[in-house]
């Protein structure tokens, strides 16, 4: 598996940024080995409709994976889509810096054709 | 460097980036109320935006294009959730095809945008919030001059098989 072969703290600091702890928790469980949804339900003190929510945010966003075994769905973790959403929001705050630089630029001009406020 | 806090959450997709302006907050309004300030810092230089149609109130929609540098249109559509000036504003961000037509299989983004006082000084934070990476990586390599140095970068690969 991917993540055997990532160092503790390269996981560590991937999933430093998952805000729920349940999400968190789910993830790490599912980081050691596939697991099924009602397998992960006999941890939490939440409904089984409610891990599944919480198994489907994360499918949702590429960090986990369901498969079909049989009767059950076996949930496994997918360090390549948290690795990659991590990449992705730097590349986005990057935009948004770009942005605020010119923003800056932009608020420093003179008004221009804007209607004229009293000074 | 006027971004002030970058807090990023790749598990929930969102990132929440505050930037503080030596504005007053009617002023930083003005950079989303007119689409002719809008334009001038919304696309990168290379991608420079234009926006054709811009209905500014809550449940209206702008429509946009960025012009690459080879000519290439980006087309994207706004629509407005709520628009609460100086303070606040919410709208949803896509895709359109060349025809302006939205692309509802690219799904869409949502942005907050929150400015506050700051006795002088002005901040503003925009919380934005994606479908799923896949709809991010497709937002970011499609119109946007950063995620299209990938996009070529992706196609160099290709090539070079």
């Amino acid at each position: 598996m991917v993540v055997d072969q990532l160092s503790e703290d390269v996981v560590d600091r991937l999933f430093q940024a998952l805000s729920d702890a349940t999400r968190r928790d789910i993830v790490r469980r599912v980081s050691a080995g596939p697991m099924s949804v009602s397998g992960l339900a006999t941890f939490y003190a939440m409904s089984f409709a409610a891990v599944q929510k919480h198994v489907a945010v994360l499918e949702r966003a590429t960090l986990v994976t369901k498969e079909k075994r049989g009767r059950e769905q076996l949930v496994q973790a997918n360090p390549d889509g948290l690795a990659l959403a991590r990449r992705l929001l730097d590349e986005y705050e990057e935009i948004w810096r770009q942005r605020a630089a010119r923003i800056t630029d932009l608020l420093g001009q003179a008004p221009g054709a804007q209607a004229k406020e009293p000074s | 460097m006027t971004v002030t806090s970058s807090i990023k959450s790749p598990e929930a997709l969102t990132l929440a980036i505050t930037a503080e302006f030596p504005a007053a907050v009617e002023r930083v309004w003005q950079i989303w109320e007119d689409p002719r300030q809008l334009e001038r810092w919304w696309g990168p230089p290379t991608w420079p935006a234009t926006f054709e149609t811009y209905d500014f109130h809550p449940g209206g929609q702008a429509d946009y294009y960025m012009t690459g540098p080879d000519g290439t249109k980006a087309r994207g559509w706004w629509q407005f959730t709520s628009v609460d000036g100086p303070t606040r504003l919410a709208l949803n961000d896509g895709f359109a095809d060349d025809d302006g037509k939205r692309v509802e299989e690219m799904g869409q983004a949502l942005m907050e945008v929150s400015i506050v006082d700051g006795g002088g000084r002005t901040a503003m934070t925009i919380t934005t919030t994606f479908e799923n990476t896949e709809q991010m990586q497709k937002m970011l390599e499609m119109g946007m001059e950063e995620g299209m140095k990938e996009a070529m970068g992706q196609i160099d690969g290709i090539l070079a098989k």
